[in-house]
């Protein structure tokens, strides 16, 4: 794996930050750019590793929690990771995905209700979003993808 | 320290074969030392002797009390007393009887077994409108703190070792708890995020007592549902794909919630004003105006309330029966306060599997599948299975077809298993062997309690209650001494 700064990346950040303005914050299926408002808005330090098939930016909290943000060459987000003590804020982290999410968890709920509740880790594989989670209280991992952006020659599990 | 002892008493029988009585070296003293070095009454204490000598020489020792009864290997049983006494344990050299080495425990008094608090896996609290699977429930008697008219006792409160602090639903309590404030004298309020839902509602104090022992004045947390106010804030909500558990005992699936796990607090240092990132979403300051995050100091934070006891306070056991393949309709158990302190919660051999304090793994072990090591791993009571990996991965069942597609239906059922546990103490994992059912037909039934009930969870291992039953475990909190070393650490 090669750092960032050795590469091309940096540029087609700032062009892309400069041409779009600094949108709000990043979000899965989104672009580039917002990863750098996430850092803002995370108060967190930026690490950013071109693995060549797709961009790794991470940015890691005081508290030691870390998001991921996996950006493919076309310049989409196509997947998100988090671990450490406290969850991100996953309406801003999975965006227009999250409604998506959040159904079908409730419809997933729903089913267990029929014969027997489910308390334990969510996962959810739907053709249009991946999400898995996992963790207790005081240690939390998940990461969310969309399996039609995830760029080929990537597996999924290096999503994490 | 309980296996250096069985050592030297293993080693003792080795040498003994091997040389008779005929030592050619000879024996020059003989130390002992007992941990822990205060036990309360009838507890135990696991005491070690080190012997040394010149050449070849006899390393085994007879072991003596001046009271209470010790074993072959230095295994301390405190006398029962009605006042402090100090104990002292003599090691003699089996070479040499003239050669002794002594240590002192100092035995507490405090009437004995006033620790175990019955539990019980059963339907839940409303059997006809939901039928509960694989939680382990108790009874928590909570007053205003300082009364003893002003109390109620609340059956059906999940046990959590998964989680900090005792949560109460509103609509169960009938007693007006007060509420805390921040330092900005706003109410404080907090929002716990699970893995598929949130609970939220102020944060209140309570006496909390549970078989013989009182915790005063314990920050607890009075689930609200989101009909009520403050309203549950976007922050709050938004960190969670699922929804709010504390709408209903329907939702939460209990009347409360009893964490009795590895910390001290639920949030601990990342909640006060420590975390330069500013306060995470989890107390809120609710002025008239609205709710924000607010940093709280640990004192104030949702606590253990086994953590507040004047005794038994360094973590618990929990003790549950085997349940047979098909499953129970309901399992009756025991927790027990205090880890070593009293004659019935001894770790007796049990193994220690240490766990991070803090970071990203803080709580977890690892857990090896088919020769992959699982770092992310973790045991927790309010987990209802045992969740594990996916179907693509070899060696893991079938995930069920159509409605229970989060559970495991392996064909032919059961399926035995194998996986290895490893604490942060340890160079190599330990054995487990476990066991899936076919999830459809366990819940054919009116079984509720379930060993072989399992389901998926990419990436790691949560070994649920199902792995509780059969086994005594051991859950100790951070920072609090026991006979196995310092918390936080699992045993079985």
């Amino acid at each position: 794996m090669n750092f960032l700064h050795s590469c091309r990346y940096p540029f087609t950040v700032a062009i892309l930050l400069t041409a779009l303005g600094v949108p709000s914050w990043a979000a899965l299926g989104d672009n580039a750019a917002s990863v750098l408002a996430d850092q803002a808005r995370m108060k967190g330090t930026l690490r950013s590793v071109d693995n060549h098939t797709y961009v790794l930016h991470e940015i890691t909290l005081s508290s030691g929690s870390k998001v991921r943000e996996y950006v493919s060459p076309a310049g989409a987000v196509f997947g998100v990771a988090w671990e450490g003590q406290f969850k991100p804020d996953l309406q801003q982290l999975l965006g227009p995905y999250y409604q998506q999410a959040q159904q079908a968890v409730a419809a997933q709920h729903t089913n267990d209700q029929q014969p027997r509740v489910h308390r334990g880790p969510v996962v959810i594989e739907t053709p249009g979003l991946v999400l898995y989670e996992t963790g207790q209280v005081r240690s939390f991992h998940g990461q969310a993808y969309i399996p039609q952006l995830v760029p080929q020659g990537v597996q999924a599990s290096e999503i994490r | 320290m309980r296996r250096l002892g069985l050592l030297l008493a293993l080693g003792s029988v080795v040498l003994m074969a091997a040389c008779g009585s005929s030592n050619s070296g000879s024996v020059t003293s003989v130390t002992v030392s007992c941990s822990p070095t205060t036990v309360s009454s009838g507890g135990t204490s696991q005491c070690s002797a080190t012997v040394n000598g010149t050449g070849s020489f006899n390393s085994a020792v007879n072991w003596s009390t001046s009271a209470g009864s010790i074993s072959t290997s230095g295994t301390l049983t405190a006398p029962t007393v009605t006042a402090t006494v100090s104990v002292t344990v003599t090691a003699a050299s089996v070479q040499n009887s003239g050669i002794t080495g002594s240590a002192s425990v100092t035995v507490n008094p405090g009437s004995s077994n006033n620790n175990v608090q019955p539990i019980t896996v059963d339907a839940g609290p409303e059997p006809n409108t939901f039928l509960a699977t694989n939680i382990a429930y108790t009874t928590v008697t909570v007053c205003l703190p300082g009364s003893t008219t002003q109390c109620q006792s609340i059956d059906h409160v999940q046990v959590d070792t998964g989680s900090s602090g005792l949560r109460l639903l509103q609509g169960v309590l009938t007693i007006n708890l007060p509420q805390e404030s921040n330092s900005n004298n706003s109410p404080l309020d907090e929002c716990l995020v699970f893995l598929d839902g949130f609970v939220w509602g102020p944060v209140a104090t309570a006496d909390v007592t549970m078989a013989g022992e009182k915790a005063g004045s314990v920050p607890v947390q009075i689930i609200i549902p989101s009909t009520s106010n403050p309203p549950v804030p976007s922050t709050c909500s938004s960190q969670t794909t699922g929804g709010n558990e504390g709408n209903s005992v329907e939702d939460l699936g209990a009347n409360g919630l009893i964490g009795v796990g590895l910390f001290q607090q639920d949030c601990g240092p990342g909640c006060t004003s420590q975390n330069q990132n500013g306060p995470p979403a989890v107390y809120y300051g609710c002025p008239a105006s609205g709710c924000n995050p607010t940093f709280i100091s640990e004192q104030q934070q949702l606590t253990n309330p086994v953590a507040l006891f004047p005794g038994d306070n360094n973590g618990v056991l929990i003790q549950l029966p085997s349940v047979p393949d098909g499953g129970s309709p309901t399992v009756s158990g025991s927790l027990i306060f205090g880890i070593g302190t009293q004659s019935n919660n001894g770790l007796n051999g049990a193994t220690v599997y240490a766990v991070p304090d803090s970071g990203s793994n803080a709580g977890n072990i690892t857990t090896t599948f088919n020769g992959t090591s699982y770092p992310d791993s973790f045991i927790d009571s309010g987990s209802n299975g045992l969740f594990f990996l996916n179907s693509s991965v070899p060696g893991v069942p079938a995930t069920c077809t159509g409605q229970l597609n989060d559970w495991y239906c392996p064909s032919p059922s059961p399926d035995n298993l194998s996986a290895g546990n490893q604490g942060d103490n340890m160079s190599a994992p330990v054995t487990v062997n476990f066991s899936i059912e076919n999830a459809s037909q366990l819940f054919s039934g009116d079984n509720v309690a379930f060993s072989t009930l399992g389901g998926p969870n990419p990436n790691s291992f949560d070994w649920g209650l199902s792995f509780f039953y059969g086994r005594k475990v051991f859950t100790a909190i951070e920072n609090m001494s026991t006979p196995g070393g310092q918390g936080p650490y699992f045993a079985y």
